[in-house]
Formats: structure tokens, sequence, C-alpha cells
């Protein structure tokens, strides 16, 4: 038999797979194609202040290796994920959740981030700190170490429960600004969101996104993730939860290999809407080719 | 929502860049008329979202336009593949609202004309006549008008260039059908013009836009009604009239 279990920040998860903030929405749709409970936890749709719609569509396209999206944070704010989507949830799932929170000022992360603290069912706060800084010209928080240490100074104020900051890979040094959140007091980080792409409709010689750009994401983006979790785990000692375009069981094994204590699917969740349901599935098989008896044990093999 | 695989029984050209395929396998979910179906396609990520024209328990009949190189590949398939569908997608029209003495109008645009065809079946079967109208650009993009007659709809044909039944766009055909419920479906302009053609005729349009995941999670499709934000996969394609936002 193998072991599955991992532990994220002091909370067992029965594995580690994990899908990822805004491919899984608030976990219902899901919930109606397969218990969801089976999952180690997963990461709720990025979540603001108030109300978004988000950007103008088009905002989804296919390219080589994945797909580009420029959703733009569309939630329904935090009061009515708290009101609404948390007890509707809780019918549907009896773990903790991930929230996973946005902000475009410190204040608004902060505040958002104290709201959803008061959460029962909430086990972690991941911050996604690639949205753009509305007092800062535009730029995004995670791009920038000192923008990013700030945000993590303002939510570790308010979240009181173990706090993961979510980092840009469209950065010089990823490993600087992984060094200022732990410095700042993460207690995880959460890697890679997305890398800005663009597609271009020959027909008309125009970008297909609406919004321009977009955050390229799927399998194409995998070894950058994989690579860029490996050079975090030699930067910081807090935790790592691995992601970026991860599709199968043997991603999984890899990206731990790499220095992950946790992984996160993503776009496969959205051309497969079983894929965890198949990667959790198969982790015993892959786990056992490869000889890897725990799970746990497999985090930072690569470094050995 | 069912995912399933399919074998193709025929790929063909029907019009101008227009095709029709039939699928066989279990379709005991493909839901009510206006629904679609997500296909997956070897050598592409996102799958590409395609409306039914027609099914039964075992069939599924689409008809699709190539626009690019997901559905060039698509035309490419032969009979004998297998494909992985996503099917019973979206909400579809609501039959539900008319009645016997209701006279409802269906009015279709290029490839917006097939998920009519389900529609128009349903409806005949339950005893409503349908009268409908088809618009096309011009008499070589024209497809299944004989088909819509079998089925005993009323049907009248527009292109934009009278080189086939009336010339003109479908609205020039409206003025002279008396309705009282409006079905649509067709690019954007032209379910705009039915709209404000159609005046305060309720009724309920179908609408598409680029989408990724195509069940309601990746928020890809949304667009703004006035009860608010509406993935247009999920909550859509169809929309009741009183609910739009142009």
């Amino acid at each position: 038999m193998v072991d599955t279990k991992v532990t994220l920040c002091g909370i067992e998860l029965d594995n580690p797979v994990i899908p990822a903030s805004g491919t899984f929405g608030y976990g219902h749709e899901f919930a109606e194609l397969y218990d969801i409970n089976i999952l180690g936890t997963f990461s709720f749709k990025g979540t603001t202040q108030n109300p978004r719609f988000g950007n103008p569509t088009p905002r989804v396209a296919e390219v080589p290796g994945g797909m580009l999206n420029s959703v733009g944070l569309q939630n329904p704010g935090v009061r009515a994920v708290i009101e609404e989507e948390l007890p509707r949830l809780e019918r549907v799932f009896k773990k903790p959740v991930m929230a996973n929170i946005s902000g475009f000022s410190p204040e608004e992360y902060e505040s958002v981030a104290a709201e959803l603290s008061e959460c029962e069912q909430i086990g972690w706060i991941e911050v996604n700190i690639s949205c753009p800084n509305v007092h800062g010209g535009g730029i995004a928080f995670g791009t920038d170490p000192a923008q990013a240490a700030e945000v993590v100074r303002w939510v570790r104020r308010a979240a009181k429960k173990p706090l993961i900051i979510k980092l840009s890979p469209n950065v010089t040094d990823i490993c600087e600004i992984a060094k200022r959140c732990e410095a700042e007091g993460a207690d995880a980080l959460s890697l890679i969101n997305t890398l800005v792409g663009m597609q271009i409709d020959l027909k008309t010689n125009k970008p297909v996104l609406a919004n321009m750009v977009g955050g390229y994401s799927g399998p194409g983006i995998f070894p950058v993730a994989l690579r860029m979790v490996y050079q975090v785990y030699k930067s910081v000692s807090i935790p790592l939860i691995g992601m970026g375009g991860v599709s199968s069981a043997e991603d999984v094994l890899k990206m731990m290999a790499a220095g992950a204590t946790a992984v996160q699917v993503g776009s496969a969740n959205l051309i497969n809407p079983y894929a965890c349901r198949d990667i959790i599935a198969d982790l015993p098989r892959v786990m056992e080719k490869y000889g890897v008896g725990s799970l746990r044990e497999l985090t930072g093999a690569a470094h050995r | 929502m069912k995912q399933g695989f399919y074998t193709v029984i025929e790929n063909k050209q029907i019009a101008d860049s227009t095709y029709l395929i039939r699928l066989s396998g279990d379709n005991s979910e493909t839901g009510r008329p206006g629904t679609f179906v997500n296909i997956r396609l070897e050598g592409f990520y996102l799958r590409r979202p395609l409306s039914v024209c027609d099914s039964s328990s075992d069939t599924l009949t689409l008809i699709y336009k190539v626009v690019g190189e997901g559905t060039e590949a698509l035309a490419a398939t032969p009979a004998g593949a297998m494909l992985d569908l996503l099917t019973g997608l979206g909400n579809g029209y609501d039959t539900t609202v008319l009645n016997n003495n209701s006279r409802p109008l269906l009015v279709g645009g290029g490839c917006g004309s097939p998920p009519l065809y389900l529609l128009a079946k349903t409806l005949i079967r339950a005893g409503v006549p349908v009268v409908i109208i088809l618009g096309f650009n011009r008499q070589s993009e024209v497809f299944f008008e004989e088909e819509f007659r079998a089925l005993g709809a009323d049907v009248t044909i527009t292109t934009a260039d009278g080189s086939h039944g009336r010339r003109g766009f479908v609205t020039d055909a409206m003025g002279d059908i008396k309705y009282d419920y409006i079905f649509a479906c067709g690019p954007e302009p032209m379910l705009r013009a039915v709209y404000e053609r159609s005046g305060n005729i309720p009724g309920q349009f179908s609408f598409e836009e680029r989408m990724a995941c195509g069940f309601g999670v990746c928020m890809g499709c949304s667009c703004r009604t006035k009860y608010g934000p509406r993935r247009i996969c999920r909550d859509g394609p169809v929309l009741a009239k009183e609910e739009i936002i142009w």
C-alpha cells in the first residue's frame, strides 16, 4: 500500500491534488460530476472585496500547449461568497477549503483576508499577488519585491489561517520575491501563476483577446513551473505548492520531486472535468511504478 | 453533462464551408433543443463547442462552419473515427412556455440555424405550428431548407444578395408574419436586429461566445444581463429576451 497523504501547513491532506483557483469555481459544478471529497482540497475562485464582472470578451483563446485567459477575476464579491457560496459548498465538501483572494490595494487584500478568516470551512488563505496595484500605476504587486512584501505584511496582520502567497512567474528573479514573502511571514508559497502571453488571429491581424494579453496556462508551461519550483525550494524553507500545466499523476510526482509539498491542477480541469479524479485514481499506480512508498517523502527528492 | 466517446458515421460538406457530422454513441443526456456539445480534437488543447442540430438516444447530428484550424481539423475527420464529447451542455430553449395556440416564429442566421431544427421538430411534435425564417448571405450557403419543410414547418429563406429565396435580411421577412413568440439563433448583429424588429413580443435568443470549459467554471464566456452576469455556456446559451443587454 502506498501512502498519498501529505501535510500542508499543519493540515493533513488525503493526497496532494488541489484544483487550482479559477478552474473549479466554488466547487458545486464539479460536485455534480463526482464526489469532490476525494480531493486533497481545492482553491476556490479568486475573490475580491466587491463583485467583479472582469474583462470584456473574448477572454479565452487556444494556443499551442494550452490556453490564454483574460477573465479578470470575475467573482461575486466576498460577502456573497461567505453568505451564499460557502453554505452551499458545506453540503457537498466536508474538508477545509483554500480561499483564494485578490485585491487592488493592500487594504483590500487585508480586508478580504480578515472576513474570510472568520469562516470555519476555510483552511488556508491563498493570496493572488498578480493583480495590478491601482495606486501603484497598475504594475502587478507580484512583479515587484517591495510591493509583494507590502501585500504580505498587510494580509499577515489580518489572516488567522495559514497564509499562502501565489507567486507570479513574470519576474526576473522569482527567488528574490519568494524570500521577501517568507521574511514577511508567509506560511507557504504557490507557484506558478500564469505566464503573460498573446495570440493573434491572422484573419484580422488582431489579438484574439479583447484585453490583448492574457495568462498562459496548460502543459506548455509545465517545464517553466517545474524549474521555478526547483529554484524556489532552494531559496526558502517554507512549503511550496507546485502548479503550472500539471495534467497527470506523473506531473504530480515531478512537481513534488522538484520541491512541492502539494500540487495544484488548473487548466486540465477545463478540458477534462474528471482530470483531478483521474489523477488521484492513478497516483498509487504511478507511485508503485517509480518505487515511491510515501508521497510526503518525495518532496525535494530532486535536490538530494 | 456527460462525457462520452462517439463514432463518426458521416461528415460531409452541405454548403459553402458548412459541414454536417453525424455521430453515434450513448446520447441519452443531450437534453432539450438549443443545447450544445464540446468536442475534443487531436492536436488542440481546448474543446470546440457546437450546437446540436438533431439528436436521438443513440445519434447526434451537428452542423458547423469551418472558421479556423479547429473546425478545419473536424472537417477532415473521417467516418469511423472516435471523438471525445461533453454533451448536454447549456440550458437550451424552454418550450414549456408555449401551448397549442401559440404562434412562434423561429429566426436563424447562417450557421446559427442548426439548433432551430431540433427546436422545430420538438414544437411540431407537440402540435405547435412552426414558421421559420432562415437568413444566409448567398445561395451557396443555404442548407436544410428541405429538411425544415419536411418537418412541416413554414419556411422562408432570405439571402442578402437575392440569389435564393427572398432578397434581404431575416428582419425584412418578419413584417409579413403574425407571431406571438420568437426564438432566434445567429450572429449577434442579426440577433439584435431581430430583437428590435420583434418589439414587445417575448422570446428566447441563443448567443455564441468563445469559451474554454463549456460547463460553467472558467468564466471565459460571461456576458452582462439585466439580472447580473450570466455564463453563456451554462446559464445560456439561450437568454430570455427580457434579460438581454446589447
